[in-house]
């Protein structure tokens, strides 16, 4: 009898696994297959995905406009997403990406850097970019980096203007070269405008957890902090419910302030106050165009003129950031402006790295 | 029937089970389930490269499976392998760049040491807890994962910059420190593999034949059975306990060494303790106490991960759909119980179709069983 029971189980296992390789097999070759000539992309996500309503999201967002405005479709051949939940997951997804026969290969952070530098150098046929980190010297990878210490100074000069407490707050991901960018902009833009004004600065460490932003936000506010930046993915997303939740027991007048990151956060910030005024307490966005570089590398590439091997840098002038207006009063809007031309003409550097992570006072 | 059989049957058939519960959520979202886990069998062994990354991140799998397997034998609950993983891998990726000037083979072995000397650390402080003050080892190990997260990540932020690559990641171990294997790099197509494989099955071997064969084992299961009578048997029990949980986090912090030294080949700062810590108890349960049964869990796990990576682009099925099936399993596991019971009932069934002569009885009462047991 007890053969027989193994006997069930046998075919069981045999069964699932023949008819799977027969439909895998098959359906790798009728994967959709878009007209010759065109340049696939594929974007490989970090761990924050992307339904992170920032960083991962706006790359997504730029390879659909891309991929739809190109006549590629979704899969195979054409346009498609590998999602990391894990920092194991960067390997496969890349291998499954190269695997897959897309042209161009997109990692989507720094975190990505040394799986698209091994990967570039053993596919050399094969284009690769990674964004906000530097891969000198090897000619099928091009560097993408933004100069968001610019946008967060804005962002810096915005929060010392709205504020009525002269308190403010900054919530970063993970320290590292990127979010000090943030940092540091910030922090010397609000001093710009208030020598005295006090920063709170407090670390997440991590993107993809909402509810340490949503714990760090709530102790925040409860410190008179009425303006906070947070430039920490997905972690951001805690924010956000933490002042949608403190708007809505309050009236518009006296609302608490977010500003958003990477993506323009305004929808983010909808609510209604507790007189049943509808309110946005988005005050600006730090928006850093990764969709637009996707956008541009997936381009060229297909124009054949990959900017392999070189450093690309999205500032002001290409569009590659900017600070979002959202709801931003005109006097705030107006100082804001006057400082990015001061910085466009080289008036003010902007350091990229703060002096401490530390609050300031 | 013996009780090994048994629990290997449960074990084999929790993995059908999740298979097939998660072929009936693909269906209910609307995808082809056997072109997802067709996709998912084709890129998993569809090219050598990912066949080589199965083996690299089966190895920190079966390391972590065995260190929660030695814990359970003792009578601890090991929730700390993800910081015990990860004190060894920041320690032996630091040992390892720290020391440039030494012979490769001394980087290797010193990493290795130190690596596996800070992991038995992070065991031996919650064992001496439980040990001397009857403290809980689940919650100490718990909060011990978050001391040792932010400890790790506060160091790899602080090395020299000599020796790191960006703030928060360091350089690369390179040739000096790696125990890449070039052929078998060569041979998967440069993919992470490492000795690290071999390693984890000779420490296998290893550990079996400490449980098994030595009366340091024989110990370990006499405390981790009845704590009190080993005791009146004349075992020190504290001190076996002790020893159990040391060797629990040395067992884990090689896998944090291997992940350093091979699959990595750098350490970087995390945003949470490491999941493979925690994917270890999940290969220990499904391993149900056998050491094959660890290799073979770790094996299936990594399969269904590396494989998990190509479905999306494939067949449309979210890479989550994997986490989804892996969780299952390890439902079926947990609920031992309702497999048995059904296995009770197929015996009955076959009895009953032994009687009446032979026939396709026996299948029936499994095909309803197995719906129901899908539904729950």
């Amino acid at each position: 009898m007890n053969r027989f029971r193994w006997t069930i189980v046998g075919i069981v296992v045999v069964i699932i696994a023949a008819v799977g390789i027969y439909f895998g097999v098959n359906s790798g070759k009728s994967g959709t297959n878009n007209a010759a000539g065109k340049r696939s992309v594929a974007i490989i996500t970090d761990t924050g995905g992307i339904d992170d309503h920032s960083f991962n999201q706006s790359a997504w967002e730029g390879l659909q406009k891309y991929g739809k405005s190109a006549g590629l479709s979704k899969g195979n051949g054409g346009y498609n997403y590998f999602q990391s939940n894990d920092e194991s997951d960067y390997r496969p997804n890349i291998n499954s990406a190269v695997q897959a026969k897309f042209n161009t290969i997109i990692g989507i952070g720094f975190s990505l850097e040394t799986v698209v530098k091994q990967s570039a150098k053993q596919n050399p046929k094969v284009n690769y970019a990674i964004i906000d980190d530097v891969i000198p010297n090897v000619k099928n990878v091009v560097s993408v980096t933004f100069q968001t210490e610019q946008s967060s100074y804005l962002a810096g000069v915005a929060a010392a203007k709205a504020s009525k407490t002269q308190k403010i707050g900054f919530i970063g991901g993970v320290k590292g070269d990127v979010i000090d960018t943030f940092q540091a902009g910030y922090v010397a833009g609000a001093k710009s405008v208030n020598k005295n004004i006090r920063i709170d600065v407090q670390y997440a460490n991590s993107f993809a957890n909402a509810a340490q932003g949503r714990t760090i936000a709530s102790a925040m506010y409860a410190n008179g902090d009425d303006v906070i930046f947070t430039a920490a993915g997905g972690t951001g997303n805690g924010v956000f419910a933490e002042a949608k939740a403190l708007n809505q027991r309050n009236t518009a007048a006296n609302k608490v302030w977010v500003i958003g990151v990477d993506r323009d956060q305004k929808a983010d910030g909808a609510y209604t106050d507790k007189n049943g005024n509808k309110s946005n307490f988005t005050l600006a966005s730090a928006v850093k165009e990764v969709g637009q570089s996707v956008i541009d590398i997936a381009k060229q590439a297909q124009a054949g003129k990959f900017p392999g091997g070189k450093v690309v840098t999205f500032g002001f002038k290409q569009n590659g950031v900017y600070l979002a207006r959202d709801s931003m009063s005109a006097s705030v809007w107006q100082a804001v402006q006057a400082q990015q031309k001061r910085i466009e003409s080289g008036a003010i550097k902007v350091p990229i790295h703060p002096k401490s992570y530390a609050s300031v006072q | 029937m013996t009780q090994t059989n048994n629990k290997a049957l449960i074990a084999v058939l929790s993995v059908v089970f999740g298979l097939v519960a998660g072929a009936i959520i693909m269906l209910i979202f609307g995808y082809n389930p056997f072109s997802g886990y067709g996709s998912l069998i084709a890129t998993a062994f569809g090219t050598p490269q990912n066949i080589g990354e199965i083996f690299s991140q089966m190895t920190p799998l079966i390391l972590t499976g065995l260190s929660f397997l030695v814990a359970q034998q003792a009578g601890f609950f090991n929730i700390g392998m993800s910081g015990q993983l990860y004190a060894a891998w920041v320690g032996s990726v630091w040992f390892a760049l720290a020391f440039p000037q030494l012979p490769d083979f001394l980087i290797i072995i010193g990493a290795t040491l130190f690596g596996v000397i800070l992991g038995g650390i992070s065991g031996l402080i919650p064992g001496y807890l439980r040990a001397k003050f009857g403290a809980s080892e689940v919650i100490i190990t718990i909060m011990l994962n978050y001391v040792i997260l932010y400890l790790g990540n506060s160091a790899i932020t602080s090395f020299p910059k000599a020796i790191r690559q960006t703030t928060d990641s360091t350089n690369q171990v390179g040739d000096h420190g790696s125990i890449a294997i070039k052929w078998l790099s060569d041979l998967t197509n440069q993919s992470s593999i490492s000795a690290g494989i071999f390693i984890a099955v000779i420490v296998t071997i290893l550990v079996w034949f400490i449980m098994k064969k030595t009366t340091f084992g024989f110990s370990i299961e006499a405390v981790g059975k009845n704590a009190d009578a080993a005791k009146y048997a004349g075992i020190n029990e504290k001190a076996t306990q002790i020893w159990a949980m040391t060797l629990s986090g040395a067992l884990a912090g090689l896998g944090g060494v291997t992940e350093g030294l091979g699959h990595y080949g750098n350490v970087f700062v995390q945003n949470s303790t490491p999941e493979t810590g925690f994917n270890g108890m999940a290969v220990a349960l499904l391993g149900s106490g056998s050491f094959i049964g660890v290799i073979l869990a770790a094996a299936l796990f990594s399969a269904l991960t590396v494989g998990g990576s190509g479905m999306p682009n494939i067949s449309g099925v979210p890479t989550e759909l994997v986490s989804i099936v892996i969780a299952l399993i390890i439902f079926f596991v947990g609920s031992s119980y309702l497999i048995q019971l059904l296995i009770k009932k197929i015996k009955a069934a076959d009895a009953a179709s032994a009687g009446s002569g032979k026939g396709p009885k026996g299948k029936k009462p499994k095909k309803t069983d197995q719906t129901e047991e899908a539904q729950a």
